[in-house]
């Protein structure tokens, strides 16, 4: 475990030891090992059908794995009470399955949903959290339309919002930036980066590399196997990241203008 | 989306709900009362229409209107309910604006269990008019009708292994569906007089409610709208999708089961008295989402609300288009209910 400063162990958010689970025969999460820390945001990066879906989907307990262990604030992850399990945990899922026609505010809501229980009517407390979540998201506006009637981009930040308005201490968000213009994609890297310094374990699987460089840790997946674990400034790692792309493109140091003494921006060029 | 927007000092919530879309003035509160003044228009409307016109002459026909019109007006305007809040049940539960309350197997199992009373009863040699059935028999329908759509949702649960994945429910229930329409017709082979009263019973009509149909279908509603009022918030969730609800904590393969069970009971009470009325349990939610921006909890009592007041108009036109003779509402409603669906194609087709 992580050593404290006093000398202690530190419990992590979310630990897991050897998680595998097959599909259709195939294993695509190969014993995977992680340790997810309060205060820390991690962008999980690999290409298409590395398992990366797969593996949050796991560490959200949505399934149980074929095998391995995880625990969620040093307690089995299935062992929660879904409820319970629900406040201190919120997963986003693909896009792609959200389909109704009620109300933007109302989806919000429904990330309070695991607070008031089914019968359980809103506090103060519940409706602060969504209009919050709503204005980081810049969804306010939306608050009255239909989720069906949203574009594409609309509709990821509703859905975003949603899972935001949770504000549990671990977040796993699949493909949180897609459909997002670039204005967006930065605010919701800011976003995910404020959460983390306010106390939360994020983890968001992202396709934008340049995006993924910013974060303060990089897991890097292939076919199922977790190749590479640790900060982007670490060479290993960026050297395993444009390993599983095939050499498609290099990573350079990009220093800042604002702040050049600032540690240098990594960013992946194309290769010619 | 800024982190520093966190800093920032919020906005104080709205109360209530956010009223949205073309229409503002109209609030679901609103759309509730407009639903009911309808349906005592309709009420009114219900008891003066007879064989021979609308007649407001209430003072002599108070026995026709105790005895036939006021049971037959109120139980349409209860199936009717009971078929809206099952067809926005279903609507929400597949998660399809297309669902209705049939699709489970409720229909073929009602019809099965109809011809199966009519083949035995014609095989014991009575004859069976349903002009001159008697009451035993009516009963008998009643309870085969009731107890074959619930049989069918039985069973279609029952080859999905449960409720926790919902495209296999509807496969098993077209399979169900199959199978009970099969031995519906072999039944109908063998005993061809039950073909004939199983058309007038099922056919959807309104023309056998009594008082006793107006009970039972009204204490159906009672018992069953409160309870799916209670679970709404899970038809919320599913929205965002299954995995999405699963994550929010909440036990889906058992909260569905319960929802398939309400939704069961309303279709099968509602079919057992009034027969397979088509098309009210697929248009009223469609009119209600068409009018207001709502969840699920407003959403399956003004889903209710216009089953309700569709069947209640579609019993005092079949009464009155061709009086004095009568339509079977079930006609009725499939002709207006297939037009309306056309008009909102067309009108989906037109939009970019």
């Amino acid at each position: 475990m992580t050593p404290a400063p006093d000398g202690r162990a530190i419990r992590p958010a979310l630990q897991a030891t050897g998680l595998l689970l097959h599909l259709a025969g195939r294993p695509v999460v190969d014993r995977v090992d992680l340790r997810l820390a309060a205060g820390q945001w991690t962008a999980l990066v690999g290409p298409n059908g590395a398992g990366k879906s797969s593996l949050l989907a796991l560490l959200a307990g949505l399934r149980p794995p074929d095998a391995g262990t995880l625990h969620l604030a040093g307690r089995p992850l299935l062992d929660w009470p879904a409820r319970e399990r629900a406040q201190r945990l919120a997963w986003l899922s693909q896009q792609g399955q959200a389909e109704g026609e009620i109300a933007v505010a109302d989806v919000v809501r429904l990330g309070r949903l695991p607070h008031q229980g089914l019968f359980g009517a809103p506090s103060a407390a519940d409706e602060a959290a969504v209009q919050a979540a709503m204005a980081e998201t810049e969804c306010l506006p939306l608050a009255g339309r239909r989720l069906n009637a949203l574009s594409g981009g609309e509709r990821q930040r509703v859905l975003l919002a949603r899972a935001l308005a949770v504000g549990a201490p671990v977040l796993l968000l699949d493909e949180p930036t897609t459909h997002l213009d670039a204005p967006h994609q930065r605010a919701l890297v800011r976003s995910l980066a404020a959460r983390a310094r306010a106390g939360a374990a994020v983890v968001a699987v992202l396709h934008d590399l340049n995006l993924a460089l910013m974060a303060d840790r990089l897991l890097v997946m292939d076919q199922g196997r977790l190749v590479a674990d640790g900060a982007p400034a670490d060479a290993a790692v960026r050297r395993q990241l444009v390993e599983v792309f095939d050499q498609s493109f290099s990573i350079e140091p990009v220093a800042r203008l604002a702040d050049p003494s600032a540690a240098p921006q990594w960013v992946a060029v194309p290769a010619r | 989306m800024s982190g520093a927007t966190l800093l920032t000092p919020l906005p104080a919530p709205k109360p209530g709900r956010i009223v949205a879309g073309r229409r503002p003035w109209l609030t679901p509160w609103r759309l509730g009362g407009l639903l009911a003044s309808l349906a005592l228009l309709l009420l009114a409307a219900g008891l003066a229409a007879g064989s021979d016109g609308f007649s407001l002459a209430w003072g002599d026909e108070a026995g026709l209107i105790r005895a036939i019109r006021a049971p037959r007006t109120l139980g349409a305007l209860a199936a009717g309910a009971l078929l809206g809040l099952a067809g926005a049940l279903a609507q929400g539960l597949f998660r399809n604006p297309l669902a209705d309350p049939y699709l489970l197997g409720s229909a073929a199992g009602a019809s099965l269990g109809v011809v199966a009373v009519l083949a035995i009863g014609g095989l014991g040699g009575s004859t069976i008019g349903l002009a001159t059935a008697g009451w035993l028999l009516r009963l008998g329908l009643v309870g085969a009708a009731f107890a074959g759509a619930l049989a069918g949702v039985s069973l279609t649960v029952l080859l999905a292994g449960g409720a926790a994945r919902p495209i296999k429910l509807l496969l098993c229930g077209v399979v169900v569906g199959v199978l009970m329409g099969a031995m519906s017709d072999l039944l109908m082979l063998v005993s061809p007089e039950a073909l004939r009263g199983k058309q007038v019973f099922l056919l959807g009509s309104t023309g056998f409610l009594g008082w006793h149909s107006v009970a039972l279908l009204a204490g159906s509603l009672a018992l069953l709208l409160p309870l799916a009022l209670r679970f709404a918030r899970v038809l919320d969730a599913l929205v965002l999708g299954e995995a999405s609800a699963a994550s929010l904590g909440l036990a889906l393969p058992a909260v569905r089961l319960l929802l398939v069970v309400l939704m069961a009971l309303a279709t099968g009470s509602a079919v057992s008295q009034a027969g397979l009325v088509a098309f009210v349990g697929l248009v009223a939610p469609h009119l209600v989402r068409r009018w207001v921006v709502v969840t699920h909890g407003p959403l399956l009592a003004l889903s209710a609300a216009a089953g309700g007041v569709l069947l209640l108009a579609a019993d005092v036109a079949a009464r009155s288009v061709i009086a004095p003779q009568e339509l079977p509402v079930g006609v009725l409603t499939a002709l207006l209910g297939g037009l309306y669906l056309l008009v909102l194609l067309r009108r989906q087709g037109a939009a970019p």
